[in-house]
């Protein structure tokens, strides 16, 4: 369960959040779509714990262990390999000493990356380092998924994997926060969907039936509106 | 507790094993150790002062410079590509990072000024072999208290336009008492005294690094959290 109340920060005298309110129950998946500058990746921050709001509380189920996160960075150590990596996390997340190689090779052949193992982080390319910051993301096995245009470099193959992945986890009662820009594809896996603008959600609402193609065109009117 | 330094001994051995793989930082501070040790050896005049007069001041100042550059590497590690954001996304006590960094930097410097000290002996002919435990010893106290410091700082200035500058600045005055008892205490070894004579700045450099030490740990989560 997630929970956000009534969240304000400001960047100097721009509001990047702006009394967003909302709550996520355990299986849904929200996909946050918004213009750039909508505050997204700020909303994701503070759910995060990273950014302190200047008002306003967010309340997850099991802290910060529940979370996964992925960003705009990768969060991993070049020289280390792609599995030192992933133990490196699993050990900060307290994962048990037999489990963390289990879950690390299980990880890393779900994302096609089984041969990079022992590959130091340096020599991958983005698609790959993005495959490798899921896996980081899921090494501990969270139960809140904050994703922050988690696509970014994927290639086709990658991102159909990683979609399905996520569509795994919020059948498994996970709880899935994503923020993009593209709504082709974002609106596949959402359960809700919300658009953001000057730090507010203009609409958040279930995706019910709509499919993309309706999605796009609300967002165009719920972006041109304000 | 356990928890805290199980924590804080996989970020020092992570921190570790990178710099095992990549030497720069290591190569690049003893190369700087080797060049002050050559600076100072030729820039005084060795029939105008005795060269036990001047060796105390030598060698401390070369450690601390060293130190000092040893330590402006300990948070750019985490750095790339913003790993630090993911220690602090980790639900570990921010002290563990603390002294997992302190671990690491003691291990790091430690192995400088081991590698510099037979150095300091051939450029500048001083005998240690009848005072080597005691001068080791003491070399270990100062260099705990100028590390628990200098790793504070390190993080406090690691988001800052000019981290590398500011780092000396800040430190340099923390750093001045430790460094005159360290050269007092030197010299009463190199020159033959009794090692009771030195108990006094000995039992002043624990407690500076008793002191500093839990003060950098407790200050240190305000430091890295926004």
């Amino acid at each position: 369960m997630l929970r956000a109340e009534a969240l304000r920060h400001a960047f100097g005298p721009v509001w990047a959040l702006d009394g967003i309110t909302f709550s996520l129950q355990p299986g849904r998946t929200l996909v946050i779509f918004g213009p750039n500058g909508a505050g997204k990746t700020t909303l994701l921050k503070t759910l995060a714990g990273l950014i302190r709001p200047a008002s306003g509380a967010v309340q997850i189920d099991g802290g910060r262990r529940a979370i996964g996160w992925i960003g705009h960075q990768t969060h991993l150590y070049n020289h280390l390999t792609v599995r030192e990596n992933l133990l490196f996390w699993a050990s900060l997340y307290d994962v048990p000493a037999g489990e963390r190689e289990r879950r690390a090779d299980r990880l890393l052949a779900q994302l096609g990356l089984a041969d990079r193992a022992h590959q130091p982080v340096l020599v991958l390319s983005r698609g790959l380092a993005q495959r490798a910051t899921i896996a980081r993301a899921l090494v501990h096995e969270p139960t809140v998924l904050l994703l922050d245009e988690p696509f970014t470099g994927l290639d086709l193959a990658a991102a159909g994997d990683f979609r399905r992945l996520l569509a795994e986890y919020a059948a498994a009662g996970r709880s899935v926060v994503i923020a993009t820009h593209n709504v082709e594809e974002g609106a596949e896996l959402a359960s809700e969907v919300a658009f953001q603008v000057r730090g507010k959600f203009v609409e958040h609402a279930a995706r019910g039936r709509r499919g993309a193609a309706e999605i796009a065109e609300a967002y165009r009117r719920a972006v041109g509106h304000v | 507790m356990s928890d805290l330094l199980r924590h804080a001994w996989v970020i020092a051995r992570k921190d570790l094993v990178i710099e095992l793989r990549s030497r720069t930082a290591f190569v690049s501070t003893l190369v700087f150790t080797v060049l002050v040790l050559i600076v100072f050896n030729f820039g005084r005049d060795p029939t105008a002062t005795a060269v036990l007069d001047l060796a105390p001041g030598i060698l401390c100042v070369t450690y601390t410079f060293a130190a000092m550059l040893a330590l402006n590497r300990a948070f750019q590690l985490e750095l790339e590509n913003q790993a630090l954001e993911g220690l602090l996304l980790t639900p570990i006590s921010r002290r563990s990072i603390y002294i997992g960094k302190l671990i690491a930097n003691l291990a790091f410097v430690g192995l400088v000024e081991a590698v510099g000290l037979p150095l300091f002996v051939v450029f500048f002919n001083v005998p240690v072999g009848h005072v080597l435990p005691a001068l080791a010893g003491l070399i270990a106290l100062s260099t705990v208290g100028f590390v628990a410091v200098g790793t504070l700082f390190s993080a406090m200035v690691i988001r800052t336009r000019f981290a590398e500058l500011m780092l000396p600045v800040l430190q340099l005055p923390f750093s001045i008492p430790p460094l005159v008892l360290a050269v007092l205490a030197t010299a009463k070894l190199f020159t033959g005294r009794p090692l009771e004579e030195s108990l006094g700045y000995l039992k002043l450099l624990a407690a500076y690094d008793i002191v500093f030490i839990g003060l950098s740990t407790l200050l240190f989560p305000a430091t890295v959290d926004e």
